[in-house]
C-alpha cells in the first residue's frame, strides 16, 4: 500500500476524468430527449414516448440506430481531414468541462477530492481557447466534404463564431474584474454574498446572447440553416461521425450553461440542497432556456446577425467594461 | 517535466517542417495550427499559463481561422501550378541554409553564456497571486509606456485596414 500511495492522485484524476466524460455523454443523450419532449409540448405535439416510460429509453434506441447506419465517404472528400473533423469538434468540447467546479471539496475514503478536474489560474481563458479551437472542426468538416452546401455552412459558421467570440469574451470581463480572478473556483467563492447577475445584468445579457450564437443554436443556427443549406457543414456526414457533431453541439451547450452559472449565478452555491444539486438545477434551467428559445424564435438573416454582433453587442460590452471600471474606482 | 518537453518539442518541430514542405496550402495552414498549439504546451511547461492561453486564443483560434478562411475562399488549395521564378533558388538555398545550420551548431556547442534567470521564480509568482496577476501588474506598472504604445500601433493598424477595405465610406 505504501508503495502505491504516490499513484493515488493520478488514479483519482483518471477516475474523475472518466466519470466526467461518462456524465457529459449521458447528459447529452438526455438533453436531446428533453429537447424533443419539451419542444413537442411547445408545438402541441407529443414527442417520442414509445421506448420505455415517457420515452426515456429513446436515447438508447437512437444511439443503436446511429451506430448501425451505413458509413458513407463522399467521392470528393479529402479523406484524412474528413475523418479528423468530427473529433476536432468533439474533443475541445469535452476538454473544456475540466475547469468547471460542480461543488466544494468532499472527502471519500479519507481522500480529499475536489469536484473539478483542474483549478487553472487562467480558467476562463482556457474555456475560450478551447471554444476557438472547436471552430476548426466545423471549418474542416465543411471544406473536406467536397460539397457546396457544406462549404457555405462552414464559411458562415467560422465568420459567425469569430464575430461572437469577441462580445462573449468581453462580456465576462466585468464579472472577472469584480472577482479579481480568472479561476472558476475562485469566481464561485467571490459570489458568496451576491450573485454577479445582480451586479452585471448587462454583461450577463450580452453573454447569453453571444453564447447562443457561439454554440450555433437557434435563432442563430445559420451554419446549419436547413431551408437553404440542407444541413450545413455536416450535410455529407453519416453514422457515428455525424453523431460526433451532434454531441459536440450539445456538450458545448452544457459547458456554456455551466460557465454562465459559474460566472453569473453563484455556481454551486445555494441553500438547503447539496452543492452538486444546485449546480445541476441551474444548468438544467439554462438548457431549458436554450430549448425554449429554439422553439420560439425564427432564424435571423445572415447580414442582420453579423451587424447585430459587431454594431450592437461589441460596443455594448465595451461600455459595460468601462462602466464597471468607473464604478469600481468610484467606490474605491 | 523533461520527458514532457520532448513529447511536445518533436511534434512542434515536425509540424514546423511540414508547414514549408506541404504542397497543399490548406495542409500547411493546419500544420501551422498544430505547431502553435505545441508551442502553447511548451509555455505551459514553463509555468506561463497566461501566455499559453493567449497563444491559443489569438494565434491558433483567431488568426489561423482567418488564414484558413482566406485560403479556402480563394481556392488556393493546390500550389502545383506555381512556377519557380528563380531557377537557382534551390541549390543556393540549400548552400546558405546548410552554412547557417553549421554556424549555429558551432556557436551553440562553443558558447560559454549561461541562461539568465528572471527576477521571479515560479514559487514567487504563485505567492503573488498567480501568473495572470503578475503579468497584469507588470504590464500596468513597469511596462506601461510600451503597453500603451503597442495599443496605439494596433489602433492605427485597425483604422488603416478599415480605410483600405472601404475606400468609399
Amino acid at each position: 500500500m505504501e508503495l502505491l500511495s504516490p499513484l493515488v492522485p493520478i488514479l483519482i484524476i483518471v477516475i474523475k476524468s472518466g466519470v466526467a466524460i461518462f456524465a457529459l455523454v449521458t447528459a447529452f443523450a438526455y438533453a436531446v430527449w428533453i429537447e424533443r419532449r419539451v419542444m413537442a409540448r411547445m408545438q402541441s405535439r407529443i414527442g417520442p414516448n414509445r421506448a420505455g416510460p415517457f420515452g426515456l429509453l429513446q436515447p438508447l434506441a437512437d444511439a443503436v440506430k446511429v451506430l448501425l447506419k451505413e458509413e458513407i465517404i463522399p467521392q470528393d472528400a479529402k479523406v484524412p481531414i474528413y475523418l479528423l473533423a468530427p473529433a476536432v469538434s468533439l474533443v475541445p468540447a469535452l476538454l473544456s468541462f475540466a475547469v468547471v467546479p460542480i461543488g466544494p471539496e468532499i472527502e471519500i475514503l479519507g481522500q480529499k477530492i475536489t469536484l473539478y478536474l483542474a483549478d487553472l489560474n487562467v480558467g476562463v481563458l482556457y474555456v475560450f481557447a478551447l471554444a476557438s479551437v472547436g471552430v476548426y472542426g466545423i471549418v474542416l468538416a465543411g471544406w473536406s466534404s467536397g460539397s457546396k452546401y457544406s462549404f457555405l455552412g462552414a464559411l458562415r459558421s467560422s465568420a459567425q463564431m469569430l464575430s461572437y467570440e469577441l462580445p462573449l469574451g468581453l462580456s465576462v470581463v466585468g464579472a472577472l474584474m469584480l472577482a479579481g480572478t480568472l479561476s472558476l473556483v475562485q469566481l464561485v467563492e467571490a459570489q458568496k454574498n451576491a450573485w454577479f447577475i445582480l451586479l452585471q445584468p448587462l454583461g450577463f445579457l450580452i453573454f447569453i446572447v453571444s453564447a447562443v450564437a457561439e454554440v450555433n443554436r437557434a435563432p442563430f443556427d445559420l451554419p446549419e440553416a436547413e431551408t437553404e443549406l440542407v444541413a450545413g457543414y455536416h450535410t455529407e456526414y453519416t453514422s457515428i461521425k455525424w453523431a460526433f457533431f451532434y454531441m459536440a453541439e450539445y456538450i458545448n451547450m452544457i459547458v456554456v450553461s455551466s460557465i454562465a452559472v459559474t460566472l453569473f449565478f453563484g455556481g454551486w452555491q445555494g441553500p438547503f440542497f447539496p452543492p452538486a444539486v444546485w449546480y445541476f438545477l441551474k444548468v438544467a434551467a439554462f438548457i431549458f432556456l436554450f430549448i425554449w428559445l429554439r422553439a420560439t424564435l425564427p432564424r435571423l438573416r445572415y447580414d442582420r446577425l453579423m451587424q447585430f454582433g459587431w454594431k450592437i453587442l461589441l460596443p455594448l460590452s465595451l461600455v459595460n467594461i468601462i462602466a464597471t471600471a468607473a464604478i469600481m474606482v468610484w467606490q474605491g | 517535466m523533461e520527458a514532457f518537453f520532448w513529447v511536445v518539442a518533436i511534434p512542434a518541430t515536425v509540424s514546423a517542417v511540414g508547414v514549408v514542405m506541404m504542397r497543399d496550402t490548406v495542409y500547411s495552414a493546419l500544420l501551422l495550427v498544430v505547431h502553435l498549439l505545441a508551442v502553447a504546451v511548451l509555455f505551459v511547461l514553463l509555468n506561463a499559463q497566461l501566455i499559453a492561453a493567449v497563444q491559443v486564443v489569438v494565434y491558433a483560434g483567431a488568426i489561423m481561422v482567418l488564414f484558413l478562411f482566406v485560403i479556402m475562399m480563394l481556392g488556393l488549395g493546390r500550389g502545383e501550378g506555381v512556377k519557380e521564378k528563380l531557377p537557382l533558388q534551390r541549390p543556393v538555398a540549400l548552400l546558405f541554409g546548410g552554412a547557417m545550420a553549421i554556424l549555429l551548431g558551432v556557436v551553440m556547442s562553443q558558447t560559454t553564456i549561461q541562461p539568465v534567470a528572471g527576477a521571479l521564480t515560479p514559487g514567487d509568482v504563485l505567492a503573488m497571486g498567480g501568473n495572470t496577476q503578475v503579468v497584469g501588474r507588470l504590464l500596468f506598472s513597469d511596462y506601461l509606456l510600451a503597453f500603451e504604445v503597442t495599443s496605439i500601433l494596433l489602433l492605427v493598424a485597425i483604422i488603416g485596414a478599415v480605410v483600405l477595405a472601404k475606400r468609399r465610406l
